[in-house]
């Protein structure tokens, strides 16, 4: 088993995110992740996705993407240098004083922004690679998260290569 | 001046040359009916909207042209979901139009709404829901192209009311072509993976052939026989795939899998290189995968990506329209390896381990059927229902041409047959066409016996029954100790029932009738039911018990 990362070129069509999604539980796959918004073509959107699975799997997964008419192109990642990012709102409960400090504290560490301050709690916004977001949830967890909000990952490849290429 | 989306739905199935259309009305579709009242487009009024769908999937495999159904929304649209379904399992051509809510009703539970977009998204290639009427022309143009090009499969059109109703400028262009960003099926196989399948034609000592219902899709018969030849390699044919090379051939093996020829799981099994073409290793061919053709390196040629691979790993996969490609592969392949003494144990496991029909007097279900096929000598169009009665029309049929036979596969749908044949009627007319039939799956859509006595449909059908669900009955008896949980069906007098819809038939009890039989359903020139009381618990022979190797055979000396 070994996790992928998928970017799948779309038409911006509606039904079009509910093909991808049925195609993957009607044939048995898992989706770890999931982000979808417009790309920079004009009609056309960008799902990302993260799955696991044998090989075999993957490719029978790609394969039956490929498959569908409002796919226009999908791209294994997995074996590319590339970026990869999340962005996760977490707002945590922080009374006036000393327990304020210490998430502010952990929140200048891991670069969070504060984008909501309450009178008993603070909203911190994150980007990064999921391992970050994690760490700093983990971190963040025994003074109390009120709530959690995680995009799905993107990602996009380093350098001059793109996944824009015709299918 | 201005049209209707109604109208321009119509112009839009004629121009795509549609001539005739299986449906039945309802409230929404009224829109479309009234244009159909005077239009040269022909409607067949079906009595069941399965059947409208069964109708055109079987239309469509006996021309090899797009059959279009329609029904109306809800229950109608509702209905026509295992027609698609049994379509999308064979990949065969089907426009299914459907009616549907006004558009500022959707997702409102109006009377008679259900989401058929969403409900058929699993079970078609492609759908649309159509949301502006001027969109219809593109959207007509896209799905009878993505219905038949590539791997062919059903698309469904969805049609609000005020789409049918909308007015359009009535000069309205339609599309000459269609493009499609995201669908570009491969047509030519890669010539590198033409070259190492040819290398390894060449090489092999015990080449077969294992053709499928892709063969018959893409016309691909000529090439398929002449690979055999060239390469003197026999071939086995899957279900779908038979008619793809004459039955009498002297390399045919007839079908393989479940309910295969021994001679040709033997082959399979033993044999150290497999050609597949068209086929997709599906678990009624394959028995238990890990044992199917264990000694064997594989070449596999496919439209559809997706197929190569999945089951079985491939050695040199080929992407292509099977006939392009074999055509390809006839191009460069010099000539055949040394068969000879390949050709003799193959056709000594023929000698040892034919396919048997009793002969005791009594009467044999494979013994009608080969009265049938010596009666008819491969012309004509062959249709059956599921079960008992397909698998021996399979066995014991000689097909001779491609689309002579017309079942359903992958879905293995009951109440398939009558729909279908009355298809293959209207796409083949003045040919011969028999319904092969059980007593269960008869019964599943026997109104459309209203149908055929209404148009004349000269549907012969030829009931095999032995008042039981035979297939069902026969895995109870040798998996579950002859324990009948609720498969003896009570006796059902088939010629009453079609007398009383106004068809003609003939019981027939004696063997010794059948023929005379036969012949009065041939020579009729209109509908006719054969009941034929047959042996009540024969038994389907070979058979490879689920989850088995394909050469562990019941029902076969060893």
């Amino acid at each position: 088993m070994k996790r992928h990362t998928l970017s799948v070129l779309v038409e911006n069509r509606a039904g079009v995110l509910s093909r991808v999604t049925g195609l993957f539980s009607r044939r048995g796959f898992n989706i770890e992740s999931l982000a979808v918004g417009p790309s920079e073509m004009e009609g056309t959107s960008r799902i990302t996705l993260v799955v696991c699975g044998d090989d075999r799997e993957v490719e029978q997964v790609i394969k039956q993407l490929n498959k569908l008419i409002d796919v226009i192109k999908v791209s294994d990642l997995t074996e590319f240098e590339r970026v990869e990012r999340e962005l996760a709102l977490i707002k945590v409960a922080a009374e006036p004083g000393e327990p304020r400090a210490g998430v502010m504290q952990i929140a200048t560490i891991f670069r969070a922004q504060v984008i909501d301050v309450g009178p008993k709690t603070v909203t911190l916004q994150v980007a990064g690679d999921p391992e970050k977001i994690d760490a700093l949830e983990g971190l963040l967890r025994p003074s109390g998260i009120k709530e959690l909000y995680r995009t799905g990952r993107i990602a996009v490849l380093r350098g001059q290569k793109t996944v824009r290429s015709e299918k | 001046m201005t049209t209707t989306g109604a109208s321009v739905l119509i112009e839009g199935l004629l121009r795509q040359g549609t001539k005739t259309i299986f449906g039945y009305p309802g409230g929404v579709v009224l829109p479309i009916y009234d244009v159909l009242y005077d239009s040269p487009l022909e409607h067949i009024l079906v009595r069941h909207e399965q059947a409208a769908a069964h109708a055109a999937d079987g239309y469509a495999r006996a021309s090899g042209k797009v059959g279009v159904c329609l029904a109306t929304s809800g229950p109608g649209a509702c209905n026509l979901v295992t027609g698609i379904a049994t379509a999308y399992m064979d990949s065969i051509p089907l426009v299914a139009l459907t009616g549907q809510v006004p558009t500022g009703l959707l997702g409102n539970d109006a009377f008679q709404e259900s989401d058929i977009h969403g409900i058929t998204m699993p079970v078609t290639k492609h759908n649309y829901l159509v949301k502006r009427a001027a969109d219809l022309p593109q959207v007509i143009a896209e799905a009878f192209y993505i219905a038949a090009t590539g791997r062919p499969g059903p698309v469904l059109i969805d049609l609000p009311k005020d789409v049918s109703t909308g007015e359009l400028p009535d000069d309205v262009v339609f599309p000459e072509a269609v493009s499609l960003r995201g669908y570009q099926p491969t047509i030519r196989g890669h010539p590198r993976q033409i070259e190492k399948a040819v290398d390894l034609m060449v090489q092999a000592g015990r080449p077969l052939i294992y053709a499928g219902g892709g063969v018959i899709l893409s016309g691909a018969d000529a090439e398929l026989t002449a690979l055999a030849e060239r390469l003197g390699a026999p071939v086995t044919t899957t279900l779908m795939g038979l008619g793809g090379i004459r039955g009498d051939h002297p390399l045919n093996l007839g079908m393989l899998g479940m309910h295969g020829t021994a001679y040709a799981n033997y082959a399979v099994t033993e044999c150290d290189l497999l050609i597949a073409v068209g086929a997709r290793f599906d678990d009624r061919v394959t028995g238990r995968i890990e044992t199917f053709a264990p000694h064997a390196q594989v070449v596999h040629i496919d439209i559809d990506p997706a197929e190569i691979g999945k089951n079985k790993p491939v050695d040199v996969p080929i992407v292509g329209d099977v006939k392009h490609v074999l055509g390809q592969i006839l191009q460069r392949l010099p000539g055949g390896p040394k068969t000879e003494r390949w050709l003799e144990r193959v056709n000594g496991w023929r000698a040892t381990h034919p396919l048997v029909v009793p002969e005791n007097g009594l009467l044999h279900p494979q013994g009608v059927v080969r009265a049938l096929s010596e009666m008819l000598r491969g012309e004509g169009v062959v249709v059956s229902e599921v079960g008992q009665n397909q698998m021996w029309a399979a066995q014991h049929f000689c097909f001779k041409k491609p689309r002579s036979w017309i079942t359903s596969g992958g879905l293995g749908t009951m109440g398939y047959g009558l729909p279908a044949a009355m298809g293959a009627c209207y796409a083949r007319p003045g040919e011969q066409v028999f319904l092969i039939a059980g007593d269960g799956s008869l019964q599943m859509n026997i109104q459309e016996f209203g149908t055929i006595a209404h148009n004349r449909i000269p549907v012969r059908v030829v009931v095999l029954n032995n008042g039981f669900l035979g297939m069902v009955r026969q895995w109870q008896e040798l998996f579950f100790e002859r324990r009948y949980s609720y498969t003896e069906l009570p006796a059902v007098d088939f010629v009453g029932i079609a007398k009383a819809y106004g068809i003609d038939g003939v019981l027939v009890d004696d063997p010794a009738e059948v023929r005379p039989a036969l012949e009065a359903a041939r020579d009729q020139d209109g509908p006719f039911v054969v009941d034929v009381r047959i042996e009540r618990e024969e038994n389907v022979f070979p058979m490879v018990p689920a989850g088995a190797a394909i050469n562990e055979m019941i029902g076969e000396r060893r």
